[in-house]
């Protein structure tokens, strides 16, 4: 029989190394580009990946429907599909409904059937509920309750584009060039302990919060059991998703700073604590005993985005890799360096922060030029 | 398969690596290395993994970019500059030979080095000199300009790790945390301000004896040559050693 090895594995391997790979982009001048280098910087990380998964966010891409949710749904089924837009017809007000535009691409083989639906919500329908607190019901019940349909991207102005395969081929499957966003993040390889499946890669989003992840959040069933409190169902079968909820509950809900929520995901060690002023030490044990359930232990880069904001963190010893870097008015976040240059040869600053410290970028505070080397 | 831009002129060769493949790369400088060349310039890096790892004896190897992780892994004689930044795990399991980094070092960086010599101007990551070892006349040595993030020297077992503390203010502490956690072998030399709770429980502080600087004061005299320092102005700081107040801190663990 002919030997296959030569030419599937022909290198010889006696295992596939693979890790995360994550990356973000955010012009914090609001300016809009293309998804075409976040292809490149990711496929550059291709060997961090396994192909199982690979996905991206963009934020900005849909300005004609800029007030309205856009909801992508993949469906298994036509009669998914129908099921769906029937609810949907009774949830919301459709404004627009189309196939996602995609391409033939190599390495990408059984695609579900993706639809976007653009909707706005009126007051009577939400009854008691305020708005979003009314999309994310809608929301779970499609994930829960419609077989083999699932929304895996309902922000207002921006979408989620994922599912199985290496993550620049995703980006070409997708045609993200042909979208122009301010802030785009994106990931590669597959969610933690899980089959890979379409919905299941990251981005992991609710409303417009996005999160990519790299590494495992081992404290998943305390930070579920903790979430369930407050009514979020995890339909997603992997850890990362709890990070999405978390994020949602305590900056969105609870009103949360992004230094405090940071604080909470990734608490200071109580010895360190017990070192803090007075005042700060109590702020820090009363978070620590509010939010003792959404602690994140395990090893995790993260990076955060909604609307107007993006946010990198590490665990608290930071057992996974971060880079930043920054080019005028734009801010990079990446698991290597190498990334970031291939697309911005040149960096204003490009530094590894430290462990569980979040680096922000946002519209409403962009970045002044300011050429300095730093440190730590 | 990408073709390898290559310029060859005697013993010398300049290599473009736009665009290349680490593999490709690392089986061409093999062959370059074994048709004689003894001084490489690779232009144009750009992550490419493992540079170094395969070539051995007197070679000058000079990277102008950013190269990827793993940079002169169980690298076994070469010199690698790195005129820029370097990322994760430079110099893992380094065997002999050196590596000067003109900017500033990753995470793990001289993970389990065992010989040789690492230099970085700047500061390194979490976790420099993880695991660095010993043996009779095998020692590494890692000399970090400015300061390290935390772990510094983590279940270090044998070798010498110094970091000089440049560029912090007089009166300015190293921020790194868990300093030596587990180090069971080698020294670190240190100045610039820590505090006793920065400094792992199987650590101990000392000043240096007239050994010590026997030690030190080469390593600080090839950092000053190498980034265009005065030596005497770095010897002149104030240094202090860490030591494991154990070579066995876990011996009696198991035991009964």
């Amino acid at each position: 029989m002919r030997d296959l090895t030569r030419v599937s594995n022909s290198h010889s391997d006696s295992k596939v190394i693979d890790a995360c790979s994550l990356f973000g982009m955010m012009d914090t001048s609001g300016g809009r580009f293309s998804g075409a280098d976040l292809i490149t910087a990711i496929g550059s990380m291709h060997d961090r990946g396994n192909g199982l998964g690979g996905g991206f966010s963009a934020y900005g891409i849909y300005p004609d429907f800029a007030d309205d949710y856009a909801f992508h749904i993949m469906f298994l089924s036509q009669q998914a599909k129908t099921e769906t837009e029937c609810f949907l017809e009774s949830s919301f007000n459709l404004k627009h409904k189309e196939e996602v535009p995609t391409r033939d691409q190599q390495g990408i083989t059984n695609p579900p059937i993706v639809w976007r639906y653009f909707a706005s919500v009126s007051p009577e329908k939400c009854g008691k509920f305020i708005e979003e607190d009314y999309v994310v019901d809608r929301v779970m019940y499609i994930n829960t309750c419609i077989n083999d349909a699932f929304v895996f991207s309902s922000g207002k102005n921006m979408g989620v584009f994922k599912g199985v395969g290496y993550p620049e081929d995703i980006g070409r499957f997708f045609r993200l060039e042909e979208y122009e966003g301010y802030l785009w993040t994106t990931h590669g390889r597959f969610p933690t302990n899980t089959k890979g499946w379409w919905g299941g890669a990251h981005p992991f989003c609710l409303l417009d919060w996005t999160v990519v992840h790299n590494g495992e959040i081992s404290s998943y069933g305390i930070n579920k059991r903790f979430l369930e409190q407050y009514g979020y169902k995890c339909t997603m079968e992997t850890d990362t998703e709890v990070v999405a909820y978390a994020v949602d509950l305590l900056m969105r809900k609870h009103g949360l700073s992004v230094g405090m929520a940071a604080k909470v995901l990734a608490a200071p060690l109580w010895n360190q604590i017990a070192r803090l002023p007075e005042h700060e030490r109590k702020i820090m044990t009363t978070l620590r005993q509010i939010y003792g359930g959404l602690l994140l232990n395990g090893p995790f880069t993260i990076i955060v985005a909604h609307t107007g904001e993006m946010i990198g963190m590490t665990d608290r010893i930071r057992l996974r890799p971060m880079v930043v870097g920054e080019y005028r008015s734009k801010l990079f976040i990446s698991s290597e360096e190498s990334a970031i240059r291939l697309i911005q040869p040149e960096l204003d600053k490009v530094w590894l922060p430290v462990g569980g410290e979040p680096v922000v970028g946002s519209l409403q505070n962009p970045i002044k030029v300011q050429k300095e080397a730093t440190a730590c | 398969m990408t073709s390898i831009e290559v310029k060859q002129n005697q013993d010398t060769a300049c290599v473009n690596l736009h665009g290349v493949y680490y593999r490709e790369l690392n089986t061409r400088l093999a062959e370059l290395v074994n048709q004689g060349v003894r001084s490489l310039e690779l232009n144009n890096a750009c992550g490419q993994r493992y540079i170094g790892t395969s070539l051995k004896g007197d070679l000058k190897i000079t990277i102008n970019g950013t190269p990827g992780n793993d940079l002169g892994a169980f690298m076994d004689g070469p010199s690698i500059t790195v005129n820029g930044n370097v990322q994760d795990c430079c110099g893992n399991t380094l065997n002999n030979g050196c590596i000067v980094v003109h900017g500033h070092g990753g995470d793990i960086f001289g993970m389990s080095a065992r010989g040789g010599k690492l230099f970085v101007r700047d500061y390194v990551g979490y976790r420099a000199g993880i695991h660095m070892k010993a043996y009779q006349d095998k020692k590494p040595s890692l000399v970090i300009g400015n300061t390290a993030q935390d772990f510094l020297g983590e279940y270090m077992a044998g070798g010498v790790l110094v970091v000089l503390g440049l560029g912090l203010g007089e009166n300015e502490t190293h921020k790194a945390n868990f300093i030596g956690t587990g180090m069971h072998g080698g020294v670190i030399y240190m100045s610039g301000k820590v505090e006793e709770h920065q400094l792992g429980k199987e650590v101990a502080i000392a000043e240096l004896d007239e050994t010590d600087w026997k030690t030190l004061r080469p390593l600080i005299d090839e950092f000053a040559l190498h980034f265009g320092y005065n030596a005497e102005e770095i010897a002149a700081r104030p240094f202090y050693k860490l030591y494991p107040k154990y070579l066995r801190p876990y011996g009696r663990m198991y035991a009964y």
